[in-house]
């Protein structure tokens, strides 16, 4: 008996099933099908504004920082600006994402280069998928576009986040994959991001920049609110 | 030999008292006491959902667990569709040589490792060392611990046993290759450091291991949780990713992921939310410009088939939070070494009879105040103290409670079988105890309870017993 029918043999014995069980089957199979929500905490449920406004805290409690511009084409101006404050050489990595390809950055003095990462490049830049307001988490996903290198190994790394893609919770960009990538699909892989990374594990003490990016800096794109 | 494959359970007592003489050890729990309670406190009291999500969260996986068979078929086909390869191992060898297969197919010369706890209750690195195969740990606590020789001592913090000056004497030792007059005072001197070694280690790495927090049957997704993003560069690096997991991890749907996913953090470190939550559904796709080549899934049975239906079924909800470790006296007292093998604290009292018996891991449900904290803090409700208890009700049939503790439980079940004869005999006890007593009012030195009075004075009973007052009391009114 091979490993996997024994496991499967143990398993219904200790529940006392065969596994052909119709009403079994037809509960498990409704549940993968529909996927009934559970409890979806009100705080993310919110207007636009005020869900912008409670990403905002969210992260920046979480040790990202955020700025907000009035539209894509303020964002290279701004990056340029971030890199420059924090003592930042003006380089920048980036995929092939057409929203991110279509900025002005010419009109900045950051250099930009394309494609994944290899491990040498200081400053990183990604659009995310998505955003989570009640927990100030990044939705990003893997692809050409965005390569995940780029999520983990630039020392810095900035992600821009377009307004409309800012969800009260998480149950909200389920759906948003599913409309994109079909039920049951998934992006190779999704990464949620809240801050920076960080250990705890010297002494208790929490410090940032573990093996990830040591600063998050997200650029949101708010277009036409009267927000600012 | 190891503690993996000779757990020093058995000597949970030996083990427990170097612990209290340990100062180092110390000085390190006392600050774990405060921090991760407070930070659960506070982030549980920010979100008015807290505790109906406690109860979803139960329900899913109890739901789950009586659905097994059905949702790891509906996830094996998943992982299949995309890609990816499903292995399963009915026990810890088995686990093991289907890892070190992969890494003799694949050539493989080194591992990098993100945290898993089931890769420590297979003894991965023992086996791969064995083999010629170098395995990283990569999670920063892991890495120390690893430097050290040692298993964690916490589920979530493997190092937390350790201060900062024990882990720069780690560093100095083992990275001859810097200069040994560099400034190390500072922590996050030691946290740059420990990035500069391993980053070279992640980008050479042939095979990235990760654990799973949870499988999710709808989609085919592993997925890991941390805030290092050591899983991330493991798994995105190398060639092929295994992912090791017990197959409890199966979670039905993404909003059940998502209902775990919100007590998980809160639970553990009192975050909203890790830093970073990945979920990973097979190999490359065409056209991405990294990601691992082969994507192997092995899942590990280990016993757990045989716990459901038993009355330590509900064991199998655990998360893997490590709640249950930060609120537990005894855990704060002796540390998370003093249990003896990979699960501490009131979870690992539970689980590690269950994994290598009764014979060996008997004295860990009997290391309890029964004070509760641990099941009013786990997210997954599991009633921990039961089943510590059920687990002392076992060995006690089984004779292995030692013969003085039998006995006196002995002479304890005749008199409380006997009301009378009970009520009499405290009488007697109390009162001589009271008259003995009187002076003082505490007694230094006491027969049968030098356990106790080597360290404090017992105090003395005012002579009567709380049967008698509250008969006095209540026939006066």
């Amino acid at each position: 008996m091979s490993a996997r029918d024994e496991i499967f043999a143990s398993l219904r014995r200790s529940l006392h099933v065969s596994g052909a069980e119709g009403p079994r089957r037809a509960a498990a199979e409704s549940r993968l099908r529909e996927n009934p929500r559970g409890v979806v905490p009100q705080r993310g449920n919110l207007p636009r504004a005020e869900r912008i406004a409670l990403f905002k805290r969210m992260a920046e409690s979480a040790f990202a920082s955020v700025s907000i511009v009035e539209n894509a084409r303020a964002v290279p101006a701004e990056a340029a600006r971030w890199l420059r404050d924090n003592n930042l050489p003006a380089t920048l990595r980036r995929g092939a994402d057409e929203r991110l390809a279509d900025m002005p950055w010419r009109e900045t003095a950051v250099a930009v280069s394309e494609g994944a990462s290899d491990g040498h490049d200081l400053n990183g830049v990604s659009h995310a998928f998505g955003a989570v307001a009640e927990s100030g988490t990044l939705v990003m996903t893997s692809g050409a576009d965005n390569p995940t290198t780029l999520n983990f190994l630039p020392d810095n790394h900035i992600v821009v986040l377009s307004a409309d893609d800012l969800a009260g919770d998480y149950e909200s960009i389920f759906d948003w994959l599913r409309a994109r990538y079909g039920k049951g699909m998934m992006p190779r892989a999704l990464n949620w991001i809240t801050g920076p990374s960080r250990s705890a594990d010297i002494a208790q003490t929490m410090l940032l920049g573990a093996h990830g990016p040591r600063k998050l800096h997200i650029v949101i794109v708010d277009e036409g609110t009267g927000l600012l | 030999m190891s503690v993996h494959a000779n757990p020093t359970s058995p000597h949970f007592k030996d083990n427990a008292h170097k612990a209290l003489g340990d100062p180092q050890l110390q000085q390190a729990m006392g600050k774990l006491r405060i921090g991760f309670t407070a930070a659960r406190a506070a982030s549980a009291a920010r979100l008015p959902e807290f505790e109906a999500l406690r109860d979803s969260a139960r329900d899913i996986k109890n739901h789950t667990l009586a659905n097994l068979d059905l949702y790891l078929e509906a996830y094996e086909k998943k992982v299949v569709e995309a890609g990816g390869h499903v292995h399963y191992a009915r026990d810890a060898a088995e686990a093991r040589k289907i890892i070190l297969d992969i890494c003799k197919e694949k050539g493989a010369k080194t591992v990098a490792k993100g945290k898993s706890m089931i890769s420590e209750e297979i003894a991965l690195n023992e086996a791969l060392d064995a083999a010629g195969v170098r395995p990283i740990e990569t999670d920063l606590g892991e890495y120390i611990i690893q430097l050290r020789g040692e298993i964690p001592s916490h589920i979530i913090g493997p190092a937390v046993h350790l201060t900062k000056d024990q882990i720069e004497a780690e560093f100095r030792k083992a990275h001859t290759h810097l200069d040994k007059d560099r400034n190390l005072e500072e922590p996050t001197s030691l946290l740059a450091e420990a990035r500069g070694v391993l980053r070279e280690k992640f980008l050479s790495a042939d095979i990235g291991l990760t654990g799973a927090n949870f499988l999710i049957a709808e989609t085919g997704s592993s997925v890991i949780v941390t805030n290092e993003g050591n899983g991330d560069l493991s798994q995105t690096l190398a060639k092929t990713h295994i992912v090791i997991a017990s197959l409890e991890k199966i979670v039905p749907t993404l909003e059940d992921a998502s209902q775990l996913l919100r007590v998980l953090a809160r639970s553990a470190t009192g975050q909203e939310l890790s830093v970073y939550t990945t979920f990973s559904t097979g190999p490359r796709r065409d056209g991405d410009p990294d990601g691992p080549q082969d994507y192997h899934v092995v899942l590990l049975d280990n016993g757990r088939t045989s716990m459901i239906g038993t009355e330590f079924q509900e064991m199998l909800r655990c998360i893997r939070c490590g709640a249950c470790m930060n609120h537990c006296p005894v855990y704060h007292a002796v540390g998370g070494h003093a249990y003896g093998w990979v699960y501490p604290g009131p979870m690992g009292a539970v689980l590690t009879p269950s994994l290598i018996g009764v014979e060996k891991g008997g004295l860990l449900p009997n290391a309890s105040t029964f004070c509760g904290r641990c099941e009013a803090v786990c997210p997954m409700r599991i009633p921990l103290p039961k089943m510590m208890r059920h687990w002392r009700e076992r060995e006690f049939e089984r004779h292995l409670t030692p013969s003085v503790q039998r006995a006196g439980l002995g002479a304890w079940a005749f008199f409380a079988r006997r009301p009378a004869l009970y009520r009499l005999a405290t009488r007697i006890g109390m009162g001589a105890l009271g008259f003995m007593g009187r002076n003082k009012g505490r007694f230094s030195k006491l027969p049968f309870a030098s356990g106790w009075t080597q360290m404090r004075d017992f105090p003395a009973p005012e002579g009567e017993t709380f049967q008698a007052q509250w008969k006095r009391e209540r026939g006066g009114r």
